[in-house]
């Protein structure tokens, strides 16, 4: 009896502990006033972030959050309600926007590129074709001898040396730039392997994020793989330049990858860059979005919180903070993207009217 | 109440807490995976299809629960040896001195070394030495991992068990001494028989560790979801997949994922009743 009484004790003194953490919670008053703004989301633009909000943070002494969770992670965040903002490098598709709990914006922040490094003895420059990459990707071409990419790259001393593909291991948004790209380019890639985060690979070896992809070809003669282009830019590796659509081979560089964005753009800018029809665009390039509820008074956020979380992103899309994104590796967005940004922005609500 | 009392009603509440953590874990990857296993039933654990790409979904365990056991058995059956010895040497030979002191303080040191430093160093070492022996071309795999799994749980294979080798009565070994049996006789029908489930206790707590460690495997094994042809083959086990893939990961690959965690844990949880079993049929 006594041992039973002992345990109801321990029961309800663990319940009490539990429920006064909720009662901890306040809820916050609608005219209360932003202390912090929490982003989370894609790790692809997450240095161009980090900067730029400790800038903010700084000047507007309101501190500003972002954890590179994943663009999938962004987007539950999101749909949870428990940040401001969510970051993607793929924009929702109209089946994710629909099982989203309100209408959700997309806003371009900048654009980055997925370039493919290989590790070749006396690093020489080499050109890819559409069909070359399928060739090598899908594990049809498994030798650089192969006389496939010898016609394309006259005069380049290719070695006997079997080709090992390099892949992320990791689901992200790289990944669907590349594969999102090879399905546009080769009927073939589209039929077996599709587009996504995370694909089923023919041949190859999985390495985690960019740092891995990039040291493991660097550690394996022979290698090929895919890279965010900050990561590449920024370490100065080697890198294919890619035939585009209009037949030019264009290496990425933050001009081409600029570049690649001169097409139309949507209002909602969902938009995918890759095999654009820019003459002298990157191919393999895509926008990266912030994402935000269109109807800003949520989870009892007040109105402070919700105006600046817009001034914020104003901020992130003006000509003064586009500037920052070379500085880390990334393209700025077009002016014509600036616009349909601002324009989706001042679409935002606050119980209804529209924010000032 | 008195001061006897509060600490009483303390242990009890911290001790209930624990549980009622460890309970809602089970629940938690429960509930997550019903969705999962509404979709495929049993045939998840069996199905070796492992396609995220949106339109194609199919998810199967099977590549990752064989590369779990590969890498964790195959791991355990290297460290044995050298476990072994260890324990001996430092729970029988050497009890004392400079030498073995010396020798234990390196072998915590092991198990206090992250588990990204040993993916680093097998992969900046270990792996061009395995491609260099021409073992597999590029140097990841199953056989890459084990070899790292296995020098990760020396410290916990050898540990418990050089422990339970020092506390073998001595009078016991004294008796076979004085009936003429050698050292060796005396490791093999005595010290063995006595101390044998504690060394196994060891080992099992060492291939628990092998099972759940995420970091150097998923450095080294090539993260190549499809079932390995041997253990020179890329592969894949539980726990490096989940880490790689849950970040990006939703709908019916995000309950597969709690799935496979689930599974990883009803594994664990077998190899850890079956250890029990064991020593208790060993030390009776």
């Amino acid at each position: 009896m006594k041992k039973l009484q002992l345990l109801f004790t321990a029961i309800i003194a663990v319940a009490l502990m539990v429920s006064c953490g909720n009662a901890g919670k306040k809820k916050t008053e609608s005219n209360a006033k932003a202390k912090t703004i929490t982003g989370a989301g894609a790790t692809f633009p997450q240095p161009f972030y980090n900067k730029i909000f400790k800038t903010y943070t700084k000047e507007q002494s309101l501190l500003v959050t972002y954890g590179g969770i994943g663009s999938g992670g962004g987007i539950r965040s999101l749909k949870d309600k428990i940040v401001d903002f969510g970051a993607s490098d793929a924009f929702l598709s109209d089946k994710k926007l629909a099982d989203m709990p309100g209408e959700v914006l997309h806003i371009p922040t900048c654009l980055g590129a997925v370039v493919a490094a290989y590790n070749l003895p006396g690093k020489p420059a080499l050109k890819f074709t559409p069909e070359l990459m399928e060739g090598v990707f899908m594990g049809k071409i498994t030798n650089w001898n192969d006389p496939k990419i010898a016609a394309v790259n006259p005069g380049v001393n290719l070695p006997d040396l079997a080709i090992t593909v390099v892949y992320r291991s990791d689901g992200s948004g790289t990944t669907f730039i590349f594969s999102d790209y090879m399905s546009k380019v080769s009927t073939k890639w589209a039929a077996k392997i599709g587009a996504g985060k995370a694909l089923q690979w023919p041949v190859g070896i999985g390495a985690k994020g960019n740092p891995g992809v990039a040291g493991t070809i660097s550690q394996t003669k022979g290698a090929i793989g895919y890279i965010g282009s900050e990561y590449a830019f920024a370490q100065g590796i080697p890198v294919a330049s890619i035939q585009n659509q209009a037949g030019n081979f264009i290496l990425p560089s933050l001009e081409s990858v600029s570049a690649s964005a001169k097409g139309e753009m949507p209002a909602d800018t969902r938009v995918s860059l890759t095999n654009t029809t820019a003459a002298e665009g990157y191919p393999i390039s895509s926008f990266t979005w912030l994402i935000i509820y269109k109807e800003q008074n949520y989870n009892n956020r007040s109105l402070d919180q919700a105006t600046q979380t817009v001034k914020l992103i104003n901020w992130i899309v003006s000509e003064a903070t586009q500037k920052e994104t070379t500085k880390v590796n990334y393209a700025p967005l077009p002016k014509a993207a600036v616009a349909k940004a601002k324009a989706v922005l001042a679409k935002v609500t606050y119980k209804g009217k529209a924010l000032k | 109440m008195n001061s006897e009392k509060i600490f009483k009603y303390l242990l009890a509440s911290s001790g209930i807490l624990i549980v009622l953590i460890a309970v809602g874990i089970v629940a938690t990857l429960f509930v997550g995976s019903i969705p999962s296993f509404k979709e495929y039933g049993f045939g998840f654990i069996f199905s070796s299809d492992w396609n995220p790409t949106e339109g194609r979904e199919s998810y199967g365990a099977l590549p990752f629960i064989i590369g779990t056991l590969m890498t964790s058995i195959l791991a355990l059956l290297i460290t044995f040896p050298f476990a072994f010895s260890i324990s001996l040497f430092l729970g029988e030979y050497f009890k004392h001195g400079k030498l073995p002191s010396f020798l234990r303080s390196v072998i915590d040191l092991l198990a206090g070394i992250p588990s990204v430093v040993y993916g680093l160093w097998g992969f900046y070492a270990l792996r061009p030495l395995i491609s260099e022996l021409g073992i597999n071309a590029q140097g990841f795999g199953i056989f890459t991992s084990s070899i790292v799994l296995a020098i990760m749980i020396i410290p916990y294979a050898s540990s418990l068990g050089s422990e339970v080798i020092s506390m073998v009565p001595g009078s016991l070994k004294e008796a076979a001494y004085s009936l003429g049996a050698t050292r060796f006789e005396v490791v093999r029908n005595v010290i063995i028989p006595n101390a044998g489930s504690g060394i196994f206790a060891g080992y099992i707590l060492a291939l628990g560790r092998a099972i759940g460690e995420t970091m150097a495997v998923t450095m080294l094994i090539g993260n190549s979801n499809k079932i390995p042809a041997g253990i020179f083959d890329l592969g894949n086990t539980m726990a490096s997949l989940i880490a790689n893939q849950f970040g990006e990961a939703e709908g019916l690959k995000y309950t597969s994922l709690v799935e496979i965690g689930l599974i990883l844990f009803i594994i664990t949880g077998i190899v850890n009743l079956l250890g029990k079993l064991i020593m208790k049929k060993l030390s009776a």
